[in-house]
């Protein structure tokens, strides 16, 4: 009654077979050249034909079971060896070809093989569904993450014309713009790292200051509606991170809206303030406070309430039972929270674009070494470099704590307890602060709302008006059915396009890295933990620089290509895949996976018929993510564009440059709107997760860097 | 069902780390039995069952179903179910699609698959309950569609990860009852882990009792109650008292001396050495006396029985008396009458 699965080399022999059909059939390399790979070789190219042997001989052995395991493994990697080696190394004295879809198959093949041929040598505790799976995505990680952004790096120490030279990493490294500490005792401006790191502090506590004042009266206040607080919470998720800026320059820039009123009236005299370190944090605070506000109120929910009433029948009064029990329970989230305000702030490059005017920081200082007049990809490298070091030592600080610190667990018991109110001087100081975050809120989404529809909301010309729209949207009757004649909507349908490519592949690959990482242990899990993670502590600014410097020459050509474009998304928003994988697969009990394999099931079976199934939610919420993530990108994005394959947001960058604001309020408002849509309509079609009595609410997940 | 296989394992150890989880263990199950691995938590009875599953891989050693060594097979790979402690219902299938899920994974048709689950599921009183999630069930009925699950495959060896844990008290004598009359009347082999000796004396043919990675004695449920080989046994499997003396021969009948007071054994052989006697409470009877060594300390009232703990030069001893018997006061010197072979004379 059980049937036995043995490996009997048929997938070896199928990945080979696909191989070379693609080797005889299909264009090797990439662009302007559709010969086979068979062709190139015939013309001469005879290294191409060694990764295809490797492959075939791999799959002949194959046949063989476990006794030729060994020998698999060594023909599979040096086949793949083959094939990279000769693309970067063309060792036959050719140009190098750029690695088209014949190679791409190939190499795909020989991966699968190399990963099958180690689980038969006993790694991976032999399931060969975890081996093609974890060597796959890895591959895949190493090739798309860490390969750019090392090589790119690496480039703070060459020279132009690529010798290396320590005195010239020094001098970019000492450089006085990255290091000066003048604006602390002088009106001189200061070095762009502590620009960085002042601006990033101050983000970091006074969004979770806000934030905490939010959670606090949203769980504690006596209020009876918090509905708008998490509607308030999900705005920041569907904006783009300069919109913001956008619309505080709207209402107190030089003719802003509100700095004219108090001109007029309060005799106030206008001036550029907005523009610096002040508008800045100001936008940078608004979209941190909601993140700040969930980590916080997810903290406070977890605080068991029968510790404070434990704390209240010991005589504590309202304000000692906060100081003294809730306040130190608190307290991981709090700093857990200042880390990650700290570095989404390093890695925003939007708002410091639109608002930054003489204050840099590192993000835009990279954009400007690659995209600005003084191209110096060295001076770019050094300070992606510094940018780096400073956010990876931020997540490290953040492991460090919370490793040592958390207390708050949910254990999934019920607690009949009822959390005491909060004491009335701290109720009275967060309304304070909270209400007229509030109001400034809404105003700012008010103008983003209206902006669209007026003459020029920037200079306070207020007539009603949809030519902004019709400039950027307009749509046309021809004798050819409608044409798509407004400016915007090139970039419009790319964008879509292209989150809706990388959304569910995103979603797949996070998805299955956290199950290999929860569920299974083997030798190299460390590193493979580590590559996957990267991706989310590093700054957009450096993998854009990265994959410009990466991928503009062969063997992997894919600068100016849509396909870049994707790619950069998957391996920008995986990480919040695995972040919602794992957080969901530690509610979901091993022994589940354990009862579909004693019942016969393979890893392959179990995952598809039990955990993807329990999953759905988390899937969904990545899904949504990711496709929200890629429509309101800018930082990697503004490198990767082109005008054949622009994006929305870089579009309306430009038209902010350009200073046509209400152009670009209206596709800001457009875009807001129609991922709120998007949103609604996976919410209906996905429902309420129905597992009766155990049914877990999905929790709000991903914390995603812009 | 004909299909039964025997369990053994050969010098079977498991390292987590440095850590021996099972330690050099040797066993036979026989076919068609039931048997139980009983100890206190952490003693490696779990991480055994496991080994048996192919959840776990052995470290060393090799374990046989019927005549094959599975060793190398992973769990999928073993014609052996599990009843999961949790039970390990997949939330969100219903009550037919789980069990139906085994025949399925293992390559059966749909309609086959079905038909196998519902034979199953009527034999386990479910008929009816076929498009219910886990969830809208009772705990019994969960546990029983745990079982239905596991038997749809008609594994050789079923396993059961103390399966009555998560039941309350009235309904887990009910279902050990009839985990113990499927099994006899499938003739099936199974492996039952619980750390309830009660529970271990009730179902099983036979009774492993593992302490410290390693076996401690293995027999019939009666032959360990009344024959425990060690303190550690004598003490675990029901209560005993446990007193250091010496033992001495009269007129060729043994008698035990501790601070004082002399037991006489009913039995004649002592093994050399032995330096301990267990005494079960409840087959010690008092008698009152004027004056001994002994004294009643507490007495507490148990409904069916009272439970007296003795002062006694050694320390304290208990002793549980039928509810019948006249109540003695404390305070009361007495002696004690001691049935014949009911005290256990222990070497360590």
């Amino acid at each position: 009654m059980r049937r036995r699965s043995a490996d009997t080399g048929l997938i070896d022999m199928a990945a080979a077979t696909a191989a070379v059909a693609c080797f005889a059939f299909a264009p090797w390399a990439y662009v302007g050249d559709a010969r086979s790979g068979l062709a190139w070789v015939l013309d001469g190219r005879w290294p191409i034909a060694i990764p295809i042997l490797a492959c075939l001989a791999t799959a002949w052995l194959a046949r063989g079971g476990f006794a030729t395991a060994r020998a698999r493994c060594a023909f599979s990697g040096l086949g793949a060896a083959a094939l990279l080696l000769y693309g970067f190394f063309p060792f036959d004295g050719r140009p190098s070809l750029a690695l088209g879809f014949g190679a791409a198959v190939t190499g795909s093949a020989l991966v699968w093989q190399a990963a099958r041929a180690l689980a038969a040598a006993g790694a991976f505790k032999a399931d060969r569904w975890v081996a093609t799976t974890t060597v796959s995505i890895f591959a895949a990680v190493v090739l798309f993450v860490l390969f750019p952004v090392v090589q790119a790096l690496l480039a703070a120490f060459f020279d132009r014309n690529g010798s290396f030279d320590l005195t010239l990493v020094l001098q970019r490294f000492t450089a006085r713009d990255i290091w000066a500490t003048d604006c602390l005792y002088s009106d001189r401006a200061c070095g762009v790292v502590v620009n960085t790191f002042v601006l990033g502090a101050l983000a970091g506590l006074i969004s979770t200051m806000l934030g905490l004042a939010f959670a606090l009266l949203a769980q504690r206040g006596g209020l009876k509606n918090t509905k708008i607080f998490d509607a308030l919470s999900v705005l920041p998720i569907i904006t783009p991170p300069f919109v913001i800026a956008m619309a505080l320059v709207v209402l107190f820039g030089r003719t802003g809206v509100v700095t004219t009123f108090l001109d007029n009236y309060f005799y106030i005299p206008r001036s550029r303030w907005i523009y610096g370190l002040p508008g800045v944090l100001i936008a940078q605070v608004l979209s941190q406070t909601p993140l700040s506000y969930m980590i916080l109120r997810g903290a406070l929910q977890g605080i068991a309430p029968s510790l404070e009433e434990a704390a209240q029948t010991l005589r504590a009064t309202r304000w000692r039972t906060f100081a003294t029990v809730t306040w130190p329970l608190l307290r991981p989230a709090v700093a857990a929270s200042v880390l990650l305000g700290f570095v989404e702030s390093l890695a925003d490059f939007g708002n410091p674009v639109v608002l930054g005017g003489s204050f840099e920081v590192l993000s835009t200082k990279v954009y400007f070494a690659v995209a600005g007049a003084q191209y110096d990809p060295g001076r770019a490298a050094i300070l992606a470099l510094i940018l780096l070091a400073m956010t990876l030592s931020a997540f490290w600080t953040q492991s460090m704590w919370l490793g040592r610190n958390s207390f708050v667990t949910v254990t999934g018991k019920g607690d009949n307890g009822v959390p005491p109110p909060l004491p009335k001087g701290v109720r009275r100081a967060a309304l304070g602060v909270v209400v007229p975050w509030v109001v400034l809120t809404v105003a700012l989404y008010g103008v983003i709302a209206i902006g669209g529809f007026v003459t020029d909301i920037g200079r306070g010309a207020m007539t009603p008006t949809v030519k902004h729209f019709m400039t950027g949207f307009s749509v046309e009757m021809t004798a050819n059915g409608l044409f798509f004649s407004g400016s915007a909507w090139d970039s419009f349908f790319v964008t879509v396009a292209v989150a809706a490519v990388a959304a569910p592949i995103t979603t797949l690959i996070g998805i299955l890295t956290a199950y290999v990482l929860s569920r299974h242990n083997f030798i190299g899990r460390g590193a493979f933990e580590f590559v996957t993670m990267l991706a989310f502590a590093i700054p957009g600014t450096v993998i854009g620089v990265a994959y410009i410097a990466a991928f503009n020459t062969p063997p992997v050509e894919l600068a100016g290509t849509g396909l870049i474009l994707v790619i950069c998304f998957v391996f920008r928003n995986m990480p919040v895949g695995v972040r919602a994988g794992l957080a969901a697969l530690s509610q979901i009990d091993k022994s589940l996976d354990e009862a579909s394999t004693t019942l016969g099931a393979t890893t392959g079976v179990t995952v598809r018929r039990v955990t993807l199934p329990l999953l759905k939610h988390a899937i969904v919420a990545t899904m949504v993510f990711s496709f929200v993530h890629a429509m309101t990108a800018v930082s990697a994005i503004v490198f990767l564009v082109t005008a054949r394959y622009n994006m929305a947001t870089a579009y309306i960058v430009n038209r902010v440059d350009a200073g046509e604001y209400p152009l670009a309020i209206a596709y800001s408002s457009l875009l807001i709107l129609f991922m709120l849509l998007v949103m609604l309509a996976i919410q209906l079609i996905v429902g309420e997760r129905k597992l009766g009595r155990r049914g877990v609410p999905a929790s709000p997940v991903g914390l995603g860097a812009h | 069902m004909t299909r039964a296989a025997s369990v053994r394992f050969v010098n079977v150890s498991k390292l987590y780390g440095g850590v021996r989880a099972v330690n050099n263990v040797s066993f036979e199950v026989a076919a068609g039995t039931l048997v139980t691995l009983l100890g206190p938590s952490g003693c490696g009875k779990t991480t055994t069952l496991r080994l048996v599953a192919g959840l776990e891989r052995a470290s060393s050693g090799q374990i046989f179903i019927g005549d094959e060594d599975v060793t190398a097979l992973g769990a999928a790979e073993r014609d052996v179910s599990m009843v999961f402690q949790s039970y390990a219902l997949f939330p969100h299938l219903n009550v037919l699609d789980n069990v139906m899920y085994g025949p399925l994974a293992s390559g059966a048709k749909r309609a086959e698959a079905q038909d196998m689950a519902r034979d199953k599921l009527g034999l386990l009183g479910l008929a009816g309950f076929e498009s219910r999630l886990p969830s809208e069930l009772s705990g019994g009925q969960q546990q029983r569609v745990a079982v239905a699950r596991a038997i749809v495959l008609e594994p050789r060896v079923l396993l059961f990860d103390e399966p009555l844990s998560n039941l309350d008290a009235r309904l887990r004598r009910k279902v050990r009852d009839e985990i113990r009359e499927l099994q006899q009347r499938l003739g099936l082999t199974v492996l039952y882990v619980t750390h309830d000796q009660q529970e271990a004396l009730a179902v099983s043919d036979k009774v492993i009792v593992m302490d410290n990675a390693v076996i401690a004695q293995e027999g019939a449920p009666q032959e360990l109650y009344e024959r425990p080989c060690s303190r550690f046994l004598a003490d675990f499997i029901g209560e005993s008292n446990l007193i250091d003396g010496e033992f001495r021969t009269q007129d060729g009948r043994a008698e035990f001396h501790a601070s004082g007071v002399s037991i006489p054994l009913g039995v004649t052989h002592v093994p050399p050495g032995a330096k301990t006697v267990a005494l079960r409470p409840d087959r010690i009877r008092l008698r009152k006396a004027t004056s001994a060594p002994l004294s009643i300390a507490r007495r507490v009232y148990l409904g069916h029985s009272w439970e007296y703990t003795l002062a006694a030069p050694w320390g304290e001893l208990l002793v549980v008396a039928p509810i019948r018997d006249e109540a003695l006061p404390p305070g009361q010197a007495v002696e004690l009458d001691i049935d014949p072979g009911a005290a256990i004379p222990l070497e360590r």
